[in-house]
């Protein structure tokens, strides 16, 4: 289990050389314990000592990185079972299935998709993460040659070569090794083989067994081959098998620190309902899959599960508050409208977007309230007259625009009498309630 | 290493919740976190209400709106159509025209609705404001009195109203809808006072306030996670009631649901988009706690009750 940083300390050279950046050996170990540093900055470091700290310090699911470059994805890391105890770490990756059975056409327009598939959302860049290429045909030569066509027109995008037949496995992995890409993979009958290609190739293996015992059997027999960098597939397809092995799994590795399963997780979700395929695509990302297996990437679906991904994988410990300031949007003119609201963040992203919506560039003055929404700051004596005054008074707006029309929200029109009496030569003009009756409000005031 | 089977059985238990008189609709019952039945008891599959209102949805948006383009000028009709028509397990009726803001109808215009509705359907009711704190509470006392007896849910008593509705409800024989603002202790604290009131306990719902995928899914989903974790690891008796997420109004009135493909085309096809929002919102609530849902569009009802299929 992990170590204090004071049992780290002991465990280093105490030179206090301040070769790995910080100001003490002391001041390192505290980082270590925390999982800030890497033992690797400490150049002195006795191999003694880098065992056991590794042993120690070696996260409760082990770090794999799929593919290799720009976009590369991160998998495992992960350190608890509920996001309100901590951020989730590294985001699931989604691949979307091609099989080599397909007609180079359709195989193509996969690709393209994929390519094409980055969607800019709250200032993430999102994508399809990854390719799932699998074997269907049979046929090794088909499949080296759908491999090596797929990299050649999508070099960037992390690669996952899925057959369980060692000469495809060897050719194709062959031919992208560069790529880092994962084998997928090893199972009882293979694992040799496939062990050894990885090995050679240093592709990270996927490895797959029918219920967790068996899997966590072949993970130890894998490892024992000298293949660390796996990927785990206890063989659920159903919703309900795939909850219940992802569950005992993320447990095993937290919980009872079960090394054998503490891999990421490989969820396979493809059905030809493809509303039912995103729920359980939904699944695997609120349940502990590192990478979900997509059957398709149409655009509605994609942009509801990248959603989804960030919303599960935002980090609960951050306020939920925007900075106080007055955001543009779109390019507003010292003629454009002045808006305000609080900056409680969904406020902000729900105000800004309708904003965005109506194609009128506005100004929206963002007043901190700590965090609370219009109705509850309202309440708490945060979004008053006078403290509105006050900040669009210090805020220095007046010299940007050439009006002093201040919109506010339906919910405090209350407010708009006294705001006025305190900003002399200002109009308080009431906006609607709900965000979403600022695109028609206005349009109707452009 | 021999691999060990990381079971967790809990003290605590979900309520179990039995609405309607005729045709009835259980929910709840369950000692585990949600659809984990490989290690307890999953007595009841989660309930789809489909949402009915009393006036003309003008500002549902298209892709929802025409499904009930033939039905929605009236509630009856409107229920009717989904009781025998798509099947649904109960009914959610929002008495949205008795919003000061758009028809400000009485709460005896409200109560003649209710007993027509419930003349009409024999699958439960839910009976809801217009989330007006202060009409809310003239409004839900009269249809509580207009539904004595029927077992309905009520809702949504609030911090601001609970007494007059609880008061109400109990009166009646009714279940009740207890919401807070995405807060478990503002949740928890709001059971315990409408509990002190002599309400029973057991006949609570828990609503910790819906969002939309996007749109801060993310906090009703862990404090729906949270709420569900004191009930079954502290036996928390004040968590114990199930929860409801109120999907459909959260989710039809965002961008996604609206936008067209030609504005946006990156986010594809709309009227896909916009059932798989309802959809995923509601399913990735399923797995944070949710019993109870309140959808409006029926190929989102109908993927959903799939997946639900699939998981149990």
């Amino acid at each position: 289990m992990a170590l204090t940083g004071v049992e780290i300390f002991k465990l280093l050279p105490k030179t206090n050389c301040k070769k790995c950046g910080h100001p003490t050996c002391l001041a390192f170990a505290m980082k270590l314990a925390q999982r800030q540093a890497s033992l690797d900055a400490c150049p002195d470091v006795s191999d003694e000592a880098k065992r056991i700290l590794g042993e120690a310090s070696a996260p409760p699911i082990r770090p794999i990185t799929l593919g290799a470059g720009d976009k590369a994805v991160k998998m495992g890391e992960e350190t608890v079972l509920f996001r309100h105890e901590k951020k989730f770490v590294n985001p699931c990756a989604f691949a979307v299935e091609i099989k080599d059975s397909m007609s180079d056409d359709e195989i193509n327009k996969i690709v393209d998709d994929v390519l094409n598939s980055e969607i800019d959302r709250v200032g993430q860049k999102l994508r399809i993460d990854a390719i799932f290429v699998s074997n269907a045909s049979n046929d090794a030569g088909r499949f080296e040659g759908v491999v090596k066509s797929i990299a050649s027109k999508a070099p960037a995008v992390p690669l996952i070569i899925a057959t369980n037949n060692p000469a495809a496995a060897d050719a194709a992995v062959k031919a992208v090794a560069d790529k880092k890409p994962l084998l997928y993979g090893a199972d009882e009958s293979n694992a040799e083989a496939m062990a050894n290609i990885a090995k050679t190739y240093k592709a990270s293996l996927g490895v797959t067994a029918k219920g967790l015992d068996a899997l966590s059997a072949l993970t130890e027999k894998i490892k024992g081959l000298g293949v660390e960098d796996i990927v785990i597939d206890s063989g659920a397809r159903s919703a309900k098998e795939i909850l219940e092995a992802n569950t005992y799994i993320r447990r095993a590795a937290i919980k009872k620190n079960f090394k054998a399963l503490g891999y990421p997780v490989i969820t396979f979700v493809q059905r030809d309902d493809k509303m039912l395929e995103t729920l359980v695509a939904a699944l695997g990302v609120t349940k502990y899959a590192s990478i979900v297996v997509l059957s398709s990437i149409e655009k509605w679906k994609n942009l509801a599960l990248f959603t989804l991904r960030q919303n599960i994988y935002t980090d609960p410990q951050v306020p939920m508050q925007v900075e106080q300031k007055i955001y543009k949007i779109g390019e507003p003119t010292p003629e454009s409208p002045l808006t305000i609201t609080t900056n409680f963040s969904l406020t902000y992203f729900i105000v800004s977007g309708e904003i965005e919506n109506s194609k009128v560039p506005c100004r929206l003055a963002v007043m901190d309230c700590e965090g609370l929404s219009v109705l509850t700051a309202w309440a708490a004596g945060k979004f008053t007259a006078s403290k509105i005054a006050q900040f669009i008074q210090e805020s220095g707006i007046e010299n940007e625009i050439k009006h002093k029309e201040l919109i506010i929200p339906g919910y405090v029109a209350i407010l708009s009498g006294a705001i006025e009496d305190k900003l002399p030569g200002w109009k308080v003009t009431v906006g609607p309630r709900e965000a979403n009756g600022l695109p028609a409000f206005l349009r109707s005031k452009a | 290493m021999a691999f060990a089977i990381p079971k967790e059985t809990f003290s605590g238990k979900v309520f179990e919740v039995t609405i309607g008189t005729d045709r009835t609709a259980v929910f709840g019952g369950e000692n585990v976190l949600p659809f984990h039945a490989f290690e307890g008891s999953v007595p009841h599959r989660p309930v789809i209400a489909y949402e009915v209102q009393d006036i003309v949805p003008d500002d549902w948006p298209e892709t929802v709106k025409k499904v009930y383009e033939s039905v929605s000028g009236d509630p009856v009709t409107w229920a009717k159509y989904c009781q025998d028509t798509l099947n649904a397990k109960a009914i959610a009726l929002r008495l949205l025209s008795t919003h000061p803001d758009r028809e400000n109808r009485s709460p005896e215009d409200a109560a003649k609705t209710v007993k027509d509705v419930l003349a009409a359907i024999n699958v439960p009711l839910i009976i809801l404001g217009s989330n007006h704190v202060e009409k809310d509470s003239s409004v839900l006392v009269a249809v509580s009195e207009a539904a004595k007896d029927k077992n309905c849910i009520i809702g949504k008593a609030q911090e601001g109203n609970y007494k007059t509705i609880a008061a109400a409800a109990m009166a009646n024989n009714h279940k009740l809808i207890a919401m807070s603002e995405l807060d478990i202790n503002l949740s928890k604290q709001l059971n315990i006072l409408i509990t002190q009131m002599g309400f029973d306990k057991e006949k609570l719902i828990t609503d910790p306030m819906c969002s939309a995928l996007g749109y801060g899914l993310e906090y009703t989903y862990s404090v729906m996670e949270r709420i569900r974790l004191a009930a079954l690891t502290q036996n928390d008796a004040t968590m114990q009631p199930p929860m409801l997420a109120d999907v459909g109004m959260y989710v039809w009135k965002i961008k996604e649901t609206q936008a067209s493909e030609s504005e946006l085309p990156l986010w594809g096809s709309l009227a896909e988009r916009g059932i798989t929002w309802e959809a995923t919102t509601a399913a990735s609530l399923l797995m944070s706690g949710a019993e109870l849902l309140i959808m409006r569009h029926p190929e989102a009802v109908k993927a959903v009750e799939k997946f639900i299929d699939e998981l149990m």
